[in-house]
Formats: structure tokens, C-alpha cells, sequence
């Protein structure tokens, strides 16, 4: 009887596990964080999120189609991208510049490197460093959560023409006669005015923030959700909260008046949404157990000494950039032993 | 670990690294006994079946050969004898498709059986081996043509002879056959439970009364009890165990399964024996007890057919040399087309061009894998890193490393990751989202490098012999310009004496001549130096 001509080696079975279930199931995990974004900041907010994904999307098709490699669209990498660029974003930040972010980031952060799996940083953060650099006054205009009308509304900024100075939104924000709003968000009271918000508003994210980041409790569950089907490495995401919790653990009892609580750096910022969704991107984090355990620790304290110490408010994306950028090193440094050799010393090595 | 950790050492598992968890599918064969495959037409026995030296043949074509008849000796200390595995006549030595990945032909002896299945004259059993001379014993075993049959095949004298310094201090059985689908160990097992520990016996005493551990895994219980059974029938229940091991790919790995048993780990590039352990399949033992207690050479073994594509899988007893098509046929042929037609388990077996390819010691499966069991991966993404094939891999290495280095023809860079200590169990690419064939990429990868130091090894010859040819050349000059000297001296010692004008003449053409061959020489040299 004919035979198919076409052989391949072993193992033969049936594949367990796909790039794009794993995409997808990151995904999924993202999308209860979007619509809490979307409960909090309203239509600016699902706008923001829609033009991020979808810029993304073109920019990985359009070139997927110039290299000629045929569309990697379908793999739901970009996908996470466009949402996690847009969660980063804070609500009321103009189309344009998400879109010119979300361009930037799929362009430059990974299709330039050969596209899935090539990059070296996480393609989202690549986005919103360059529009923290090039738009410093839109990435830092805060707007109130749960703002009234918020669903029938946009924010004063959202709609900015391309290439114009976006309107301010301060007249606007006063016109919602909101009592306790600063203008600020908690991380900016903590770091300036020494205010810390109480924990459950913080956890919860009743606060102000960018779209995506002030659910901390809700980010921890959907990360959790997703390591527990094996779909992220455990490791980093705890190691990234411990290493800020620890860090920042002995300039809170050196003086509780100046410095924040541990609790209170883990639920503020980006930190749990950087820590669960974009510190633990595969492609950008070492592929030791031991190595992501120290890019972890890494990313998490260096976290906390930008905020402390730094001139930014927030320091979760320069760090995790920066892990990014000493993941291969660590990688070689955390070698695992091998079977059959008793100590990884320069004589055992040899035969 | 810290649970088992109180009990005693006897009962004590020890985990190795990673591995995985795949159906395992041996209901599907392992529920009807081993049948008796009948003797087939024609015979088609490859005259190398084993890791080592081709066998010489011992026999011409159109001689009439007996069954268990001597076709091939063994070629070397590391080689394995071939035996007729039924009468008839020997039509032709000759290249036929073999059992490879390659799908290349090797030199077999094409037997026309006659039916009749008449035995040879074989040597007498040795039951009382205990009083005989190990040398003795194992000269019988290497006579046998007994391999391993596990599936590397290598020669189980050479195992069982593992040198005077070298202590054995445990010996394994292995029967744990982790792989998914076959079943053929299983049986045996549960049907020749005491020949395998018959052979054990004989191989305890060969090695000078070791331990004696055997493997099996835990989702085989009746070949558990089987063998359970007929140890306590034994004598060998002072120095022997049989413990069942936690179902998971690939403890039947040899340095898997030693530091399952043992908690011990084969130093890297090295053999287990290193570390006082020989690792032995049930097979073997079985083939290894027929040979010394029967006389009988290793002529056929059980073969697992099965597959959802095959009508009715079982297990077949089989002639060596018996073709594939034949076993699929004597199961009920297919009941779908399968898509991929392997010979051994799914996980590292390969795939079968020709199903007329005849069955040789280490086939232990034919598997017959439909569209369900094994679509196609579609093509390989880019590695996304994602860390799942280094969590599996049981040799803990990075195999995503591996990968990107194999990829990149790093070479030396892929022997920094340990690539020979890959054992290419296939769990990496098994776990691959990307489906990378990884296992492939380690394949070229070795070859690469061996072919590399092949080049080496040639290039350090020629190196050599081009310096040799320099000191000669250089060796050579100097003669010559010492007996230049010689001849000048003497001219200008006897200066005055008759016709030394034409002597002066020839040294002249002498000197010229030699002048042209300097030049000779030197641009020779120039040249063979340009092409170094």
C-alpha cells in the first residue's frame, strides 16, 4: 500500500501544548483586568485598549507580510501585547500616541529582533518607554476612577488630533465635583506628600492609575489562575513581590513616617500587573529556574529603589526593561547540574 | 523525599529529574498472550543487528542451513553472531532495506525456508554453570548472539565482562519499558517470569554475586506479580528485589532507571559499570538463560504490533528476519491507513519506509499510528522560550540552549551545554509549543561534531606527515652540502693532479645540476606549503 513519503523523527505522538493555546490562555487571563479597567475608566478606557490592540496587530501584519514569513498574527502574542500596552496607559492618554505606542513597541521591540521569540525586551514596555520619553506630560495626567457619566463620556484627552497638545483635563476633572481627588496618584502622595491610601482602596483599585494596574487583587488572581495551568513561571512573578516586599521592608522600619509599608509597595503601581504579565514573558526572562529566580528578586528590588530613590514615581518598567536586558547573563551564569556530574567544577567538566 | 527518607534503604525510590506523563496505550496490546508468528517464505536477516562489528559470514549461498544454524560470526570483541532462525536455503547475501532511520539497505542472508523447521545440532546445555569458568559462560552468551534487546543492542557478553579491576556491586534488570505503546517486556514477564530470573542467576554468577534489583513500572502489576511469584520459587531471594517503580517517561532510561533504584548517577562519559552497575533487560536475561541452560542461539523474540491503525494488537513471538508487513498482516491488517508506521515506541522510536523491512534483535514494537494518534505538528514556530523542555528534560540540561546553539552550528558551544549527555528520550520535543523537532537538531548536532573531530583526527595526520617530509627535506639538504663541503675539500687538498680541468667541468654540471634541484625542492615545498 502507499505510504506517505514524508518522515520525521521521534517523538511522534500527539503534541501536548501549542504557542498559540498558550497565547490564547494568557489572554483570556488578561481580559477580566480589561474589564475592570473598562468598569473603572469608562469609555476612554475600552477605546484606549482597542486602539493599542489593534495598532499592534497591523503593525506585527504588516510586517509579517514584509518579511515574507507569512502572517504570525494568528499566534496571540501581539494580541497580548496590544492589552498589556494598553493597561499600562494611563486612561485618558490620547489615541494617537497609543497607537504611535503600540506601533513603536511591535516595530521596534519585536519585529526588527526577527519577530516572536527573538526579542530581547518585552515589546509592550519598549512601547511605553518610548512614549514615556517622548509624551512625559500626557504619560503622567491622571484622571479620577470611577468618574460619573464615565460610560457615556470621554476623557477631554482621549480624542487629541494627531501631533496636538492635548487638552487639559483639569477644568474637566473639577467640573466632576469629586471631593477627595488630588490629582495624584497613590504612589505620587506616598513618594511626595508621605499619604498612603488605605490598603483595601489600594488592593482593590479604587484608585487613580493607569487603566490597568490598580486591581491588584484581581491582577494576583488572574496570575495566579494562569500558573496554576502551568501557562507562566511561578517563580518570577513571586520573586519579583518578594524581592520588593524584602527590599522595601527595612526603610519602612527604619522610619514608618517617610517610607511606604511592604503591603503598600506591592499594591501600588504597576507592580503586580509588571510582575505577574510582563516580567514573566517567556521570550525576555531566563530559562533557568534558578536564573528567574534572581531576575525576579532583581526586577522587584530595583523596583523599589526607583521609587525611593529615583526621580520617577514608578520604577517597575525601567526595571523589568532592565531585567530583561541581564536575563541572558543570568541565564549563563545559573546553569543547572547536570545528570552524572557531582560538582560543576573546571576538572569535572572534562572527560 | 524526606517522607521515604525514613524507610528502610531496601524500600527506598529515588526521583531523577523532569520526564513526562503520556497515555500510555498498552491496554491496547498487552490483553491477548504472545502467539507463535508461523515461519514465513523468506527470511531476510541482516548480518549486523548490534552495536559493533559486522559479522563474517559463515555460510556460502545455495548451502541448504538448519534452524539455530551458525550464518555470521562474530567480527571483533564487540560484535554479535547471527544464526539461521529457521531451515531452508540460503538464496543470496545481499544488500536489502534494514531496520535504520537512515532507510539504507546493509548486507542480509535471504533464507527460502522449507517449512520443515529442523534444528541444528546444538551445543549441550550448560546447567551446571555455577562450576564453570566465567570466560567459559560467556563465550556461550557471546556464541548465542545475545544483545542487548531493549533497543541498543549492544552485546551482552561485553556487559557481562566488565574487567577485573571493576567491582560489580548491583545489577539491574531492567523491565520497567516506560515507552508508551509496547508491551513485549510486559509479557515476557508475566509468561517467562522464570527464565528471566534463570538468566539473572547466570548473570549474577558471571559477575560475581552482585545485588540484584529489578525495575519495573507500576502500571504493570501482573508482570509484577509474575515475577514476584517466581522469585519466591527461587533460590534468589537472599540478594534479589523486584520493586515497582512510579509510571513516568523515561525511567526505563538506563541512568534513569540506576538512580531510580540506587540514588546513584553515572558520572557523565561514563559506562554505569563505573559506578560497580550493569544494566540488564528482562529480554536479555530470558535470551541469556535459553542460551546457557537451553543451548539455543538468540534466533527470535516477541514483538509488539500495535497502533489504533492495526486490527487486532498483540504481541508475536517472531523469527528474526521475519518482514513487518508479514506481523501487520498476521494481526488483521490495518483498520485505517496509519499515517506513520514506527519501529519501536512512538517516543524514540523511527519511522519504517519500507514495511517489507525485516525484524532484527532490537525491534521490539511495530507501531501502526493513525491521523488521531499522531497529525501532523505543522510547521516549527520560533522558540518562545518558555522553559517547559528543560523542566522534562532527565538529564537536566537546557535544550532550548541546546537548540539555539545546534541551530546556529555553534559547535563548541553546544558541547559547553552537555550536548552528549543528551539521551534524546525525545521529552523536550514532546513538551515543544513551538513543536520544534528538538531531538533532531541533537542528532545533526553529534554527527556534526563527530564528523568535525573525524576531520580533525585527518587534518592533525596530514599535519604531522607534511612536518615529517619538512625534517626530511631539511635533513637532506644538509647531506648534500656536507658532501659539497667534502668534494671542495678534497678538489682544493689535490689541486695539481692531471685532468683536473675536466673534473672541474663535471663538478661544475654536478653543482648545476644539484642547484636545479634545490630550486625544485624549494618550489615543491612553496607549493605543499601554500596548500597546508
Amino acid at each position: 500500500m502507499p505510504r506517505p513519503i514524508e518522515i520525521r523523527t521521534s517523538p511522534h505522538l500527539k503534541r501536548a501544548i501549542s504557542v498559540d493555546r498558550i497565547m490564547r490562555n494568557v489572554v483570556f487571563a488578561l481580559l477580566p483586568i480589561c474589564a475592570f479597567a473598562v468598569f473603572q475608566f469608562g469609555l476612554s478606557a475600552l477605546l484606549l485598549l482597542l486602539t493599542t490592540t489593534g495598532v499592534a496587530i497591523a503593525t506585527e501584519w504588516f510586517f509579517s507580510r514584509m518579511s515574507e514569513r507569512g502572517s504570525t498574527v494568528s499566534d496571540w502574542s501581539v494580541v497580548i501585547t496590544g492589552i498589556l500596552l494598553g493597561l499600562t496607559l494611563p486612561p485618558g492618554f490620547p489615541l494617537w500616541m497609543a497607537a504611535v505606542a503600540a506601533f513603536v513597541g511591535v516595530a521596534l521591540g519585536k519585529a526588527f529582533f526577527g519577530g516572536l521569540g527573538y526579542n530581547v525586551m518585552n515589546p509592550a514596555l519598549v512601547g511605553r518607554a518610548f512614549v514615556q520619553a517622548a509624551f512625559p506630560v500626557a504619560i503622567t495626567t491622571w484622571t479620577p476612577a470611577f468618574a460619573p457619566g464615565r460610560f457615556v463620556e470621554l476623557i477631554p484627552s482621549t480624542l487629541t488630533m494627531p501631533f496636538m497638545r492635548p487638552e487639559p483635563v483639569a477644568d474637566w476633572v473639577a467640573g466632576l465635583n469629586l471631593d477627595a481627588w488630588t490629582g495624584a496618584t497613590p504612589l505620587a502622595l506616598q513618594k511626595f506628600q508621605h499619604i498612603e491610601v488605605p490598603l483595601l482602596d489600594n488592593a482593590l483599585g479604587l484608585v487613580a492609575g493607569s487603566s490597568g494596574e490598580t486591581a491588584s487583587l484581581l491582577i494576583l488572581a488572574c496570575g495566579l489562575w494562569l500558573a496554576f495551568r502551568r501557562m507562566l513561571d511561578w517563580r518570577i512573578p513571586l520573586s519579583v513581590m518578594a524581592g520588593a516586599a524584602l527590599t522595601a521592608l527595612p526603610f519602612w522600619l527604619m522610619d514608618g513616617n517617610l517610607y511606604p509599608t511592604p503591603w503598600f509597595v506591592l499594591c501600588s503601581g504597576g507592580l503586580m500587573l509588571g510582575a505577574w504579565f510582563m516580567a514573566s514573558d517567556m521570550v525576555a526572562s531566563p530559562v533557568t529556574a534558578r536564573g528567574a529566580v534572581i531576575y525576579g528578586v532583581f526586577i522587584g528590588s530595583l523596583t523599589v529603589f526607583i521609587r525611593l530613590f529615583g526621580g520617577l514615581v514608578e520604577g517597575i518598567m525601567y526595571a523589568i526593561l532592565l531585567g530583561n536586558a541581564v536575563g541572558p547573563l543570568i541565564s549563563s551564569w545559573t546553569q543547572p547540574r547536570i545528570y552524572g556530574v557531582v560538582k560543576k567544577t573546571r576538572e569535572s567538566s572534562q572527560p | 523525599m524526606a517522607a521515604t527518607h525514613s524507610l528502610p534503604s531496601r524500600e527506598r525510590l529515588w526521583k531523577f529529574h523532569g520526564g513526562i506523563h503520556v497515555p500510555d496505550e498498552k491496554s491496547l496490546s498487552n490483553t491477548r498472550p504472545v502467539e507463535v508468528m508461523p515461519v514465513p517464505g523468506r527470511l531476510v536477516i541482516p548480518l549486523q543487528q548490534h552495536i559493533g562489528a559486522t559479522a563474517r559470514p559463515a555460510v556460502k549461498v545455495g548451502e541448504q542451513v538448519l534452524k539455530g544454524q551458525l550464518l555470521a560470526q562474530a567480527e571483533g570483541y564487540v560484535s554479535a553472531s547471527i544464526h539461521a532462525s529457521s531451515s531452508g536455503t540460503l538464496v543470496a547475501i545481499e544488500p536489502h532495506p534494514v531496520p535504520h532511520p537512515s532507510g539504507l539497505s546493509a548486507l542480509c542472508a535471504v533464507i527460502e525456508t522449507d517449512g520443515e523447521d529442523t534444528w541444528a545440532e546444538l551445543p549441550e546445555p550448560m546447567t551446571h554453570y555455577a562450576q564453570l569458568d566465567a570466560s567459559e559462560i560467556r563465550e556461550r552468551i557471546r556464541w548465542a548472539g545475545v544483545v542487548g534487546l531493549g533497543g541498543a543492542s549492544f552485546p551482552t557478553s561485553v556487559k557481562l565482562n566488565p574487567g577485573p579491576d571493576q567491582r560489580i556491586r548491583t545489577l539491574i534488570l531492567n523491565g520497567a519499558e516506560c515507552e508508551p505503546y509496547i508491551t513485549c517486556d510486559d509479557l515476557l514477564m508475566r509468561e517467562r517470569a522464570g527464565d528471566i530470573l534463570a538468566g539473572a542467576r547466570i548473570m549474577h554468577h558471571l559477575l560475581d554475586g552482585p545485588r540484584i534489583l529489578i525495575g519495573i513500572e507500576d502500571n504493570k502489576p501482573e508482570a509484577i506479580d509474575a515475577m514476584r511469584f517466581a522469585l519466591a520459587e527461587t533460590d534468589m531471594r537472599g540478594y534479589t528485589e523486584i520493586r515497582a517503580i512510579p509510571t513516568l517517561y523515561p525511567s526505563g532510561g538506563e541512568k534513569q532507571l540506576i538512580r531510580i533504584l540506587t540514588g546513584e548517577e553515572v558520572p557523565t562519559h561514563a559506562i554505569p559499570a563505573r559506578i560497580g552497575v550493569v544494566c540488564q533487560n528482562v529480554g536479555s536475561a530470558a535470551a541469556v538463560a535459553d542460551a546457557v541452560l537451553e543451548g539455543r542461539p538468540l534466533i527470535s523474540r516477541i514483538v509488539t504490533v500495535t497502533g489504533r491503525a492495526i486490527v487486532e494488537p498483540r504481541n508475536l513471538e517472531v523469527r528474526i528476519g521475519t518482514p513487518v508487513s508479514d506481523l501487520i498482516a498476521h494481526c488483521g491488517g490495518y483498520r485505517e491507513r496509519p499515517r506513520k508506521l514506527v519501529s519501536g515506541g512512538p517516543m524514540m522510536g523511527f519511522e519504517i519506509a519500507h514495511p517489507e523491512i525485516p525484524v532484527t534483535k532490537p525491534t521490539n514494537c511495530v507501531l501502526a499510528l493513525t491521523e488521531t494518534e499522531a497529525p501532523d505538528p505543522g510547521p516549527a514556530l520560533a522558540c518562545i522560550r518558555c522553559g517547559r523542555c528543560a523542566e522534562v528534560c532527565p538529564a537536566k540540561l537546557l535544550p532550548q540552549q541546546l537548540y539555539w546553539h545546534a541551530r546556529a552550528k555553534d559547535l563548541d558551544r553546544v558541547q559547553d551545554y552537555n550536548l552528549f549527555d543528551c539521551i534524546e528520550c525525545g521529552c523536550c520535543a514532546q513538551v515543544c509549543p513551538s513543536h520544534i523537532p528538538l531531538v533532531q537538531y541533537y542528532r545533526y548536532a553529534k554527527n556534526e561534531v563527530w564528523a568535525r573531530e573525524e576531520e580533525k583526527r585527518k587534518a592533525e595526520l596530514a599535519r604531522a606527515r607534511h612536518e615529517a617530509k619538512q625534517v626530511r627535506l631539511e635533513r637532506q639538504e644538509r647531506e648534500r652540502k656536507a658532501r659539497l663541503r667534502q668534494k671542495k675539500e678534497s678538489l682544493e687538498a689535490g689541486p695539481a693532479r692531471s685532468g683536473s680541468d675536466q673534473d672541474a667541468k663535471k663538478a661544475a654540471i654536478e653543482a648545476a645540476k644539484q642547484r636545479a634541484a634545490a630550486k625544485k625542492a624549494a618550489a615543491a615545498k612553496a607549493e605543499e606549503t601554500d596548500d597546508a
